[in-house]
C-alpha cells in the first residue's frame, strides 16, 4: 500500500510538471492516469515506499543533490581541460570498486553518480563490486580507489537508504 | 528580463560544453575513454541548454526541470550500457601500462559459475 502511494504521488507530480495547470479536468485527467500506471508498476517500481518522505531522508537528498551538482560541474571542467590540453594527459584502465552499499536502488544510483563525475564510467555490476573505467589510474589500491572515486555519494547514501 | 539573460548565459555555457563533449569524442583513443567524454559533457551541456530554455520561458520552467532530471537519470544509464556491451564484445580498453585493466577474465569466470 505505502508502495502504491509512493508511486502515485510520483507520476502525478511529474504529471503536474508537465501541464503546469491546476485546472479541474487536468487534475481528474492526470489523476486517472496516474493511478492506471500505478496499478501496473508498483511492484517494480520503489523497493521503499512512504517512509521515503520522511524529513531525515528529504534533507539528505537534498545535500546529494549539492554534492552531486558540484561533483558534475568538477567533472566538465576537468574533461574539458584534458581534451584541450595539446598533450592529452590520460592514464585509463579498469578498476574494481567495492561498495558497502547494500540497497539494489543505492547502487544504481551510486553508479549513475560515478559515471557524471570526474574521469571515471561504470562499466559494470557484479555483486558487490563496480568495475570502473577511470580515465587517469592514479592507484590500484583499494582504499585510495574507495576515498577518490566515491566516498563522498556513499557516505550520504548509507543515510538516506539505511 | 534578468531572468532571460541569465538563461541566455546558462544556454550559451550548455552550447560549449555540448562542443567540448564533440571535440573529446574526437581526440580520445579508445571508446571507453570517448563514452567519458561523451556522457559527461553532453549531460551537463543538455541540461545546461534545457534548464536555460527553461529561465528564458518562465511558463516552461517546471516542464524542463522534469526533462533535466530525466536526462540525469537515463544518459549515464545508457553509456554504461554502451560500455558493458562493447566490452562483452571483447574490445580491450586502451591502456598505457600493463595490468590496468581489472575485468580482464571476470565474465569467463561468471560463465563457468
Amino acid at each position: 500500500m505505502s508502495r502504491f502511494l509512493f508511486t502515485f504521488i510520483i507520476l502525478f507530480l511529474i504529471w503536474l510538471g508537465f501541464t503546469t495547470s491546476l485546472a479541474t479536468s487536468e487534475l481528474i485527467t492526470g489523476a486517472v492516469i496516474s493511478l492506471i500506471i500505478t496499478s501496473f508498476v508498483y511492484k517494480t517500481f520503489t523497493d521503499y515506499g512512504m517512509k521515503f518522505f520522511s524529513p531525515m531522508r528529504v534533507a539528505y537528498i537534498i545535500q546529494y543533490l549539492i554534492v552531486f551538482l558540484i561533483a558534475l560541474i568538477k567533472a566538465n571542467l576537468d574533461v574539458a581541460r584534458r581534451v584541450v590540453d595539446p598533450k592529452l594527459p590520460i592514464n585509463p584502465g579498469i578498476v574494481k570498486y567495492d561498495t558497502k552499499l547494500k540497497s539494489r536502488t543505492a547502487k544504481v544510483i551510486l553508479a549513475n553518480s560515478i559515471t557524471l563525475t570526474p574521469g571515471t564510467l561504470t562499466v559494470d555490476i557484479i555483486d558487490d563490486a563496480l568495475y570502473i573505467h577511470w580515465i587517469d589510474v592514479t592507484s590500484k589500491d583499494p582504499d585510495v580507489i574507495y576515498r577518490e572515486i566515491g566516498e563522498s555519494f556513499e557516505k550520504i547514501l548509507r543515510k538516506i537508504f539505511q | 528580463m534578468i531572468l532571460e539573460t541569465i538563461g541566455y548565459i546558462i544556454i550559451s555555457i550548455g552550447a560549449i560544453f555540448l562542443f567540448l563533449g564533440a571535440f573529446g569524442i574526437f581526440r580520445m583513443p579508445d571508446i571507453y575513454s570517448r563514452m567519458q567524454a561523451g556522457t559527461k559533457a553532453t549531460t551537463l551541456g543538455a541540461m545546461g541548454v534545457v534548464f536555460g530554455v527553461g529561465l528564458v520561458q518562465p511558463e516552461w520552467f517546471w516542464k524542463t526541470f522534469i526533462i533535466v532530471l530525466f536526462i540525469a537519470i537515463s544518459n549515464p544509464i545508457s553509456s554504461h550500457a554502451l560500455a558493458r556491451g562493447s566490452y562483452k564484445i571483447g574490445i580491450k580498453p586502451f591502456t598505457k601500462k600493463e595490468g590496468l585493466d581489472d575485468l580482464d577474465g571476470v565474465y569467463e569466470a561468471e560463465e563457468e559459475k
